[in-house]
């Protein structure tokens, strides 16, 4: 082809322009990918959904229903961390609206600081979303010195909208380490 | 960017190293296109060499053959193989081999590019080999890679993570190839309107995956991080959460299975019509049911976690969403069968497999709506009804189009005929072995047994046993499959140019069998 040489010329030109715009598509695409997550936390947020470890608000009705009554049973863990964390209370019973106030004791038995973020977990799972928890060692990471022990509350009330069918409810705590977060160790 | 300018193939000519070197350095499409097709066959052996350890070990109850440990490593790489190793290459490779022939091109827009798309892939293979020689062995977190399995494993896991890298960076490349040969190498007056289906599917394909594959890179770089730099994505004890893991991976994922469906929809097409010799019955709604689907498969991710504890409006929502997409998928289904009506139909291979497929595959996509509702998915999530449904629109869906693919352009490839009465064999011992191993699936997982055990109760031994009966059957006709292209290369009969009298695109009706090296070096002239 004797006049190929502008027309290819053109034509690269053209296929270079498609390159580059897909390959903008595709830088885009990787950071939607971690734009998802920030997107993700204020979806759950908006739909109430996941809100395990946030303070609740202050229940509207604090009515105490003291027609029953419903037993906690306290649950701690600690996954792959040097803490013993153990309730003071094993289980107790309340009211719903009633206002408990429970201790855990936390031990680092390492001889360097060590942090832990703690996560609750719920059975049965639908209590979750009844109980209100106004303080909780949970809402921020903890970090303990070498071989301290301390001391931690959980301030909460089970909202007297609680099915009632529910009679028992297990809250677990599961001590996670915080690496990362001047928590290395 | 020199190769940039070598869309007329020129370059090249005369300077053909031998050996070796061919095919390291080629850049002519149809070279590349053979090395995806047999790197693809080559990964399809390997992991289903895993599939029947796999079966060897579900065969009895109890644990006989390996440790659970190794079967879940199983399980993860015959996915992630077969997968991205298996099903995505071939495709792959067809559209290098067919594209640039069914548009009039001289070859595919970015030649050197093209040769680095698939020299990436043997170094992704080899990543995920390794790793089972690292301590802790491969991973074994299911091919889904979910969090927070994969934040704790060993150094396996790594590898793999970069293995996923290069993969994607392979499939992103050859995307951007395909769209920008489709858009602009087409010869004058190939309209986009006049391309061959498969060529519209793949360009639907190829946008697919530019934009998923980077969402996938974006998830296991979180994960990387999460394992090696202290960030917390979906770390629980930092704020983070594994089930944003699943969104992220799924929003890819649905997506993802549409690449794998798309360009078998595509081959399907071209062999349908070509043996019922009849045009394609209502073209314009197969572009617009391709278009349907892939617009629709971002939008329905979440259908596979109904069970991460979504609000209800969550699960409707995408529930509607997923039965919707059974509409244009219904359209490609009549269509095809539209076109097989009063059709002066024949029933060589690759047809065989075609209709093989448009059963099986309709099949898959009957289970794919009882589990896309809600209410019965929660029941069957995560059991051997899901396992029975994906392998049959993937193993089954893909694979079958696969080979009618293989066997419909083989004489084109090659310039030789296979054998017809060995290619039925291959038919009829894959149709009903396949049928064996994963019909049975549905009766196991309704049953409730898991996926992803090593052992199971005794009250599943009887759906198992056949099930793995019907595997190491299915495993071994692919052997059979193996001879018939090999004596079909060596010594299979000479193929005249258009083999298939209904075969109207141009690779047939413009080029000689076997397809020159170049082709196209100026454009056909079309009516």
């Amino acid at each position: 082809m004797a006049e190929a040489a502008h027309p290819a010329a053109e034509r690269a030109r053209d296929n270079r322009r498609v390159l580059t715009r897909l390959s903008v598509v595709a830088a885009l695409m990787f950071g939607f990918g971690f734009a998802l997550v920030p997107f993700y936390e204020k979806v759950c947020l908006a739909l109430g959904v996941n809100s395990l470890v946030e303070r609740s608000e202050q229940a509207a009705n604090t009515q105490v229903d003291t027609s029953r009554s419903v037993t906690i049973e306290l649950d701690a863990n600690a996954h792959q961390l040097p803490w013993r964390f153990r309730p003071l209370t094993r289980h107790l019973s309340v009211h719903p609206g009633e206002l408990v106030h429970v201790e855990y004791e936390i031990a680092n038995v390492r001889s360097a600081a060590v942090t832990g973020h703690a996560v609750p977990s719920y059975g049965p799972a639908l209590a979750g979303q009844y109980f209100r928890k106004l303080e909780c060692f949970c809402f921020k990471p903890q970090t303990l010195a070498a071989g301290e022990t301390r001391t931690m509350p959980v301030t909460f009330l089970i909202d007297p909208a609680l099915p009632r069918e529910v009679h028992t409810i297990t809250l677990s705590y599961t001590f996670f380490e915080v690496a990362g977060l001047g928590g290395k160790s | 960017m020199s190769a940039v300018l070598d869309t007329h193939g020129h370059a090249d000519h005369g300077y053909h190293p031998g050996g070796i070197m061919r095919w390291i350095t080629t850049t002519n499409h149809k070279d590349i296109g053979t090395l995806y097709l047999w790197f693809s066959f080559i990964m399809f052996m390997v992991g289903g060499v895993m599939a029947l350890v796999i079966r060897l070990e579900l065969f009895s109850p109890g644990l006989q053959w390996v440790d659970p440990d190794f079967f879940n490593q199983m399980t993860t790489m015959h996915g992630l193989i077969m997968v991205f190793g298996a099903i995505m290459p071939a495709f792959v490779g067809f559209a290098n081999w067919l594209i640039p022939m069914m548009i009039g091109a001289p070859d595919m827009a970015f030649a050197r590019m093209n040769n680095w798309s698939f020299w990436i892939l043997p170094f992704a293979a080899a990543l995920l080999v390794i790793s089972f020689f690292t301590p802790g062995g491969a991973p074994g977190v299911g091919w889904t890679m979910y969090a927070p399995l994969t934040v704790q494993m060993g150094m396996g896991m790594d590898l793999t993570i970069f293995a996923v890298h290069l993969l994607g960076m392979s499939s992103i490349m050859g995307s951007i190839n395909i769209i920008t040969t489709i858009l602009n190498l087409r010869a004058p007056g190939m309209g986009l309107m006049r391309m061959p289906l498969f060529c519209w599917t793949w360009l639907i394909t190829a946008y697919l995956l530019v934009a998923t594959m980077p969402v996938l890179a974006g998830a296991v770089t979180m994960t990387l991080t999460d394992r090696h730099f202290g960030t917390t994505f979906f770390n629980a004890a930092g704020g983070g959460d594994p089930v944003l893991y699943q969104h992220i991976f799924w929003f890819f994922g649905h997506p993802e299975v549409y690449i794998i469906a798309l360009p078998a929809f595509g081959v399907v097409s071209q062999v349908i019509p070509a043996f019922a010799r009849k045009p394609l019955f209502g073209y314009a709604s197969m572009v617009s049911a391709t278009a349907g689907i892939a617009i629709l498969s971002f939008i329905v991710w979440a259908h596979h976690m109904y069970t991460v504890g979504m609000p209800v409006a969550g699960q409707l929502f995408f529930m509607y969403a997923t039965a919707l997409i059974a509409v244009p998928t219904g359209v490609k289904v009549f269509n095809w069968v539209a076109t097989m009506w009063k059709g002066s139909l024949s029933f060589e291979t690759p047809m065989l497999f075609a209709v093989g497929f448009l059963f099986l595959f309709t099949l898959g996509g009957f289970t794919g709506l009882v589990l896309s509702l809600a209410a019965v998915d929660i029941q069957l999530h995560d059991t051997y009804y899901v396992v029975a449904h994906f392998h049959y629109v993937m193993a089954i869906g893909a694979v079958f189009a696969g080979y009618a693919g293989v066997y419909f352009w083989l004489p084109k490839w090659t310039g030789r005929m296979y054998d017809e009465a060995l290619g039925k064999w291959h038919f009829w011992l894959s149709v009903i072995f396949i049928n064996i191993t994963f019909f049975v699936q549905h009766f196991a997982g309704l049953a409730g047994m898991p996926r992803r055990i090593p052992d199971y109760p005794m009250m599943f031994e009887v759906w198992n046993k056949i099930s793995s009966v019907g595997a190491f059957g299915f495993g071994i006709s692919q052997l059979l499959f193996l001879y018939i292209i090999v004596s079909a290369i060596r010594s299979g009969e000479k193929a005249p140019d258009k083999p298939w009298e209904g075969a109207d695109s141009l690779e047939w009706t413009h080029l000689p069998t076997p397809a020159p090296r170049h082709s196209f070096h100026t454009p056909p002239v079309l009516k």
